[in-house]
């Protein structure tokens, strides 16, 4: 078959890409959770802020992923910037929205009983808030994840690499093996991630209410 | 009667609509009328626009059509006592479903359907059908079980326990499953041009080809307007609901 024939021959090309999917999916992450986290930290200390930010996150979200792509592409090029940008911008939605909401459903009693211990605001932020919302912040993480996942594929139209590639370079050369390939590859990997992030935050929140 | 802060929200939507709609003329005029060169102004016309939309809004619509009527009444019958024990398995299984990318079940459509429109609308209702399948399921789950004894203690068929109990008070999750899988449909339906299907992100790939900026903006511009009032036009519903 097609496929097999295309897996034996190019596994090392699959492996190439695959790590490159990796790598711009991993970079791009790790920027989204840590601007995720601070903006919606940032943002419960004050609500029309809070209002703005969520409501020009939401915004994001319902750019199509291909066309905020290729806006991207006259301002900084083609590659693994562009790729990374768009990455960033299109997981804030998910991370901000559940810190933000993780945060402001904490019991106001813990914070006022944290208050009348006579903790600081800064103690009260880092030993109280942020460790209760940590469940719902892991909850975001998992959603960004799969979906950066997915929206890394549509990276490789820009020239950003990974399999991406294996896709629309199938399509153009209507090579079914390739585009299966990088098809299956891609599901695989967004089905594990979403897997294994959903037990550790099984775990988590089995932490936190036993 | 309707109160009034919903008779705002409605005039608001529409407003919305309008405005999205204005900016979309705009662009298409500013395109049209002041082409960047030559080559711009052969491939980009008022008549190629309205036919890439028109594609565009018919895939859509179909795909969201063909989610709408598989994944409700699928929702329904797999909410039944005969099939309830399986609802958390199945949710479950959406769950895995739901993190397979869209690029890749229309990819995976193509390796096994080749190219065209109709590969495009199924695999776009396949992926579409799954948040509207969960949000079925877990709404009808959600209804307090002790509503449904009264109802059937007060003698309503069980036909009518559906028709009258649960699916008026599972209505809001399912609108708003409907309303993820319009808005996914918009953005995946761009994807389609790569597979043949047509719609505007023909215009995006033409503008990459040909390195035309103009182009391009006004293919990624569109769709996005197009989702923003789809957006707006939920927004409106979900007023009209609250009548």
């Amino acid at each position: 078959m097609d496929l097999v024939g295309f897996l034996a021959s190019r596994w090392q090309a699959i492996l190439q890409l695959t790590a490159e999917h990796l790598v711009i999916v991993v970079t791009a992450m790790a920027i989204s959770v840590i601007l995720g986290v601070v903006i919606g930290i940032a943002i419960t200390f004050n609500r029309a802020a809070a209002r703005i930010v969520l409501k020009f996150a939401n915004l994001m979200m319902t750019i199509p992923s291909l066309a905020l792509f290729a806006l991207l592409i006259p301002v900084l090029g083609l590659g693994k910037a562009s790729a990374i940008v768009g990455l960033v911008a299109y997981t804030q939605l998910p991370l901000i929205r559940t810190v933000y909401a993780g945060i402001m459903t904490i019991d106001s009693t813990i914070i006022v009983a944290a208050r009348g211990m006579g903790l600081s605001d800064r103690t009260i932020l880092f030993k109280i808030k942020v460790p209760l919302a940590l469940p719902a912040v892991m909850a975001g993480i998992r959603t960004a994840a799969v979906m950066g996942i997915g929206i890394g594929a549509i990276a490789g139209y820009i020239g950003a690499g990974g399999l991406g590639v294996f896709i629309f370079q199938g399509i153009n050369r209507t090579s079914d093996g390739m585009v299966l390939t990088g098809a299956i590859i891609l599901s695989l990997i967004a089905i594990l991630t979403d897997q294994v992030l959903g037990q550790v935050l099984g775990r988590v929140q089995r932490r936190f209410d036993p | 009667m309707r109160a009034n802060s919903d008779d705002a929200g409605y005039a608001v939507s529409l407003c919305r609509i309008v405005l999205l709609a204005v900016i979309g003329i705009l662009l298409c005029v500013a395109v049209v009328e002041h082409p960047q060169d030559r080559l711009v102004a052969q491939l980009v016309s008022y008549h190629r626009v309205l036919v890439l939309l028109g594609q565009h809004l018919s895939i859509v619509a179909s795909a969201s059509a063909l989610a709408i009527l598989t994944a409700v009444p699928a929702g329904v019958l797999l909410t039944r006592p005969r099939f309830r024990a399986w609802t958390p398995r199945l949710i479950g299984l959406a769950r895995i479903g739901q993190a397979v990318p869209g690029l890749a079940v229309i990819a995976l459509s193509v390796g096994l359907l080749g190219v065209g429109t109709m590969t495009a609308i199924l695999a776009m209702g396949l992926c579409s059908l799954l948040p509207i399948l969960n949000n079925t399921l877990t709404g009808i789950n959600a209804v307090d079980p002790a509503l449904l004894a009264a109802a059937h203690g007060m003698g309503v068929a069980p036909r009518h326990v559906l028709t009258r109990v649960e699916l008026p008070l599972a209505l809001a999750m399912i609108m708003a499953g409907i309303r993820s899988a319009v808005t996914i449909n918009i953005g995946a339906a761009v994807l389609a041009a790569f597979v043949g299907g047509g719609g505007l992100g023909e215009l995006i790939i033409t503008g990459n080809t040909i390195s035309r900026v103009q182009v391009m903006v006004l293919g990624a511009a569109l769709p996005m307007l197009m989702a923003l009032a789809a957006d707006a036009v939920f927004d409106m519903i979900d007023h009209g609901m609250k009548l």
